[in-house]
This record gives structure tokens, C-alpha cells and sequence, in this order.
């Protein structure tokens, strides 16, 4: 008989990482990983490029299969949302009516792609799904004009891998510049520019005022009074957490299930949030905090598990966010608080691009790093955040990088 | 001994597992994995798997 069970809520990245690292912690007790599901725990980031594209099979992207959850003496149980929770009690309710009683109780639901404000006509699209991408792929065989409505990254990795499979791709948002969010308007033209050159139409700072008609016959009509024809159209307009099922759980849930520095519900032990669904006590950005980066989620898995499994030696989560996207063939890398209006551009930001965007925080030390394409600033990025070195003397570190490797080519030719 | 191993061809040059464990990993100026440290004592499995598990295309894991 174990001596504790824990429960994890949600099987997607953050759920099946923390049972994971709890076999690698030696927890012993009994894991239940439940997924509102029915398929296999998979990997999201690919739905929106190579399951998109057609290049992957799910198969490929499974988290964790059958035997593995078997080899983990894990008890996966799929196809049940949870619908409410008792932590009076200590048991989670599943749609079906079954109680799963925990000691310790990990929520990882995630969230959900926010709803089209235009309906869901045949042939209006969100991606956040295995089922979501695959309807879109069905449509993409008859879609020679696609519209996108929403510039970020889910937008813009659609745009991208539609393209690349021949259809005319048009981009709307109402921002200007859609990526000045997270990387500062400047560096944001860059991204509009990449767009642009692979053909996509941009309509940037133009907002979408009506969806009519179906797969085949799209009619969307601009605020700038203009209107789009579209065979399929995407709605990447953000994300929503799923916290809705605890609302009447005594959690507390803002945005999220609000969590202290080791992503333990606040005012509850045993309770304890990774992933999308999670809001915790960010120490590095002095309040509170929740982001839907796949990194994060895997760095909170660790966190939680050995605060599950070694509770006398807590660890706290505080992390140098991390966010990439693949676009075409740039790979563009975001570490930490980037966006601010003073920075730095180091390396070839034109033809072959290879470069690194830098910012600084008010004191002068470095915040925040956009790279792309360059691997080994990425790897310096990372290790310099986070140990909290100068802005100025990071510049001077990356700028040395590009002649020592302009050197060596120099050298070899 | 249980041991690192790497599909090159996989990996991507994320850097996760740097952060995660830089004495077992570095990513080269191509942006390929490389291995600093091969084998794995029990006392570190725990860590290196951690670091392993955060790679986003799954080309690392670690052998019996």
C-alpha cells in the first residue's frame, strides 16, 4: 500500500514532466495523471508547424507513451476533464462523476486557445489541440487564401508554415507592430519585414470588425472599411488558463491558480500549479507572474516535484523566462525582459541573419536578450541573465563573438 | 555505468539543457549538442535526467 498518492491534473507538458521528475526525485507513493483528453499525452509547440505541415506524425510528438507510463508505475487515466474539486476532501471530480482521492495534488489543466469572438463557422480555425491542428490541415488541401487574425506567435508560425506549403497568406492584427509586445517596436519591424518578404500580406493596426461565410467563401470585413475573401481563416488571438473548474474550490484564482514562489497554492500544502494554468510569486519580476512558455512549465515540473518529494529541502521557482519561435528559417529565441526602448543590435541582421538584440534594465544590467539564429549567444544569454551581469559589458562579449568568428573564417579560407 | 546519449541530428540548439545541467552539456557554434561528461554516477541521475527532459525535440536521454 503506497504511503501517499499524488494526483496531477492535466497531461500535457507540465503534467507528465512533474510525474516524471517525481520517479527521478524516488517519490514512492502512487502518481494518477489524469487528461481531460483521450489521446496520448502529446507535445504542443509542434501543432502549429510541423503537425501543421504534415512533416510530423503524432506519434512522434507522444510525451509519454503506454509503457512508459507502465515502466513508471504511473496510473494514466485519459478522456475525463476534471470538473471540481473538494481539498476539504481531498478529491478531484472527473466529467463522469468519479472521485480520485490525493494527499498531494499537482494542477497542470493548462489553458485554452481564447474563443473566436466571430463564431466557429466550417472553416474558422484556433490551433491548440492535436484535434485543432488536424482540422486545420483537413482545410488546408482546399484553401488557397488563408486569413490569419492575430500577429503573435501562434499567428505567425501558421502564416509561416502556410507559405511554405503555397498558400497566399494575409496576417491582421490591431497593433502596429504585433511583436512590439514582447521585443520593442523596432526589432519588431524586423519580424513584420521577414513576413513580408516571404510574400505574406500584412495588415497590421487594422482590426477585424466581422466574419461572415464559411470554408470556401470568408468574407472579412476591416476596420479600415476594407474587406477580405478567404477560403479559411485563423483565429491566434491569445490564451485562456483553465481555471474556470476551481472556481468554486476555495482556491485562490486570478488569472490562475495563485501560487507562492515554490508554485504551491497559496493558503494549501499540498496543492501545488505548473504550467499555463499556474500564477506564481515571481521574484526575479517582483509580483506575480503567469506565462505560457513550454520552458517554464518543464522548469516548474522539477520545482514541484521535489518540493513534493523532499519537502525539508524546498526549492523556489525562479526563472529566466525562455520563449522561442521558428519562423521560416529563423529561429528567434527570447530570454528574459526584452522590449525596452534602449538596446543593442550585435551581428548580421540582414541577408543571412545571425544576431542578437540586448536590453538592459534601469540599473544597467542586462534584462533581457533576443537572439536569432546564433546558438552560442543564446547559450551566453542564458548563463549571463541569470547570474545578473552588466548590460554594456554583455554587448562587448557578444561583439567579440562575431569578429573571433569572422576571424576564423578568415583564417580557413 | 548509465550513460548521456544524444541524437545530434534532433537537436535543435535550444540550450535547456545547459541551463540545466552545464557540466554534462554545451551547445557548439552550429548550435549541435555536445557532451562535456558522459557517464552518469547515481548521485546525479536526477539532475541530468531533469536536464535531459527539458530538451524540447527529446534528443537526449540517458542509458543503463
Amino acid at each position: 500500500m503506497p504511503e501517499s498518492t499524488t494526483v496531477i491534473v492535466g497531461a500535457s507538458i507540465g503534467g507528465v514532466r512533474t510525474a516524471q521528475a517525481l520517479r527521478s526525485e524516488g517519490y514512492p507513493g502512487a502518481i494518477v495523471l489524469l487528461g481531460a483528453e483521450g489521446e496520448l499525452p502529446y507535445d504542443k509547440p509542434p501543432l502549429s508547424k510541423s503537425i501543421l505541415a504534415g512533416g510530423s506524425t503524432m506519434a512522434e510528438i507522444t510525451l509519454l507513451t503506454t509503457e512508459q507510463a507502465r515502466e513508471l508505475d504511473l496510473e494514466l487515466r485519459l478522456g475525463q476533464p476534471a470538473v471540481g474539486l473538494s481539498t476539504a476532501n481531498r478529491y478531484v471530480e472527473l466529467a463522469d462523476g468519479t472521485r480520485v482521492a490525493f494527499d498531494n495534488l499537482v494542477l497542470a489543466t493548462g489553458a485554452r486557445a481564447r474563443p473566436s469572438p466571430w463564431g466557429t463557422p466550417n472553416g474558422l480555425h484556433v490551433i491548440r489541440t492535436a484535434a485543432d491542428a488536424r482540422a486545420l490541415r483537413r482545410h488546408f488541401g482546399t484553401t488557397d487564401h488563408l486569413v490569419i487574425i492575430g500577429g503573435g506567435f501562434i499567428g505567425a508560425e501558421t502564416a509561416a508554415t502556410a507559405v511554405e506549403l503555397g498558400m497566399r497568406v494575409t496576417l491582421v492584427d490591431p497593433e502596429p507592430v504585433p511583436m512590439a509586445r514582447v521585443m520593442g517596436a523596432e526589432i519588431g519591424e524586423l519580424f513584420i519585414d521577414l513576413h513580408r518578404r516571404r510574400g505574406v500580406d500584412t495588415r497590421f493596426g487594422v482590426g477585424v470588425e466581422s466574419v461572415h461565410g464559411e470554408h470556401g467563401s470568408f468574407a472579412i470585413g476591416l476596420s479600415d472599411g476594407s474587406t477580405l475573401a478567404a477560403d479559411t481563416v485563423v483565429v491566434g488571438i491569445g490564451a485562456i488558463p483553465n481555471d474556470d473548474w476551481l472556481e468554486s474550490s476555495g482556491l485562490e484564482v486570478s488569472n490562475g491558480v495563485v501560487c507562492d514562489v515554490y508554485c504551491r497554492a497559496i493558503g494549501h500544502d499540498n496543492i501545488y500549479a505548473v504550467g499555463d494554468v499556474c500564477r506564481f510569486d515571481n521574484t526575479r519580476r517582483g509580483g506575480s507572474t503567469r506565462f505560457e512558455h513550454w520552458t517554464n512549465a518543464v522548469e516548474q515540473a522539477v520545482v514541484v516535484a521535489r518540493n513534493i518529494a523532499r519537502p525539508d529541502e524546498k526549492m523556489r521557482h525562479e526563472p529566466v523566462e525562455y520563449v522561442w519561435s521558428d519562423q521560416y528559417d529563423w529561429k528567434i529565441q527570447t530570454v528574459g525582459l526584452a522590449g525596452s526602448s534602449t538596446h543593442t543590435v550585435i551581428g548580421e541582421v540582414t541577408n543571412k541573419a545571425k544576431f542578437a538584440v540586448c536590453y538592459p534594465d534601469e540599473k544597467g544590467r542586462l534584462t533581457g536578450v533576443v537572439v536569432v539564429n546564433w546558438p552560442k549567444a543564446l547559450v551566453t544569454a542564458r548563463k549571463a541573465i541569470a547570474l545578473g551581469v552588466e548590460y554594456v559589458e554583455f554587448a562587448e562579449r557578444l561583439e567579440a563573438m562575431t569578429v573571433s568568428a569572422r576571424t576564423t573564417v578568415k583564417e580557413t579560407t | 555505468m548509465a550513460v548521456v546519449k544524444a541524437n545530434l541530428g534532433a537537436c535543435q540548439g535550444y540550450a535547456n539543457c545547459v541551463v540545466a545541467a552545464d557540466d554534462y552539456f554545451d551547445i557548439d557554434d552550429d548550435g549541435v549538442v555536445e557532451l562535456l561528461s558522459v557517464e552518469v554516477p547515481e548521485s546525479e541521475r536526477g539532475r541530468v535526467d531533469s536536464a535531459a527532459r527539458s530538451c524540447p525535440v527529446s534528443a537526449l536521454w540517458i542509458e543503463d
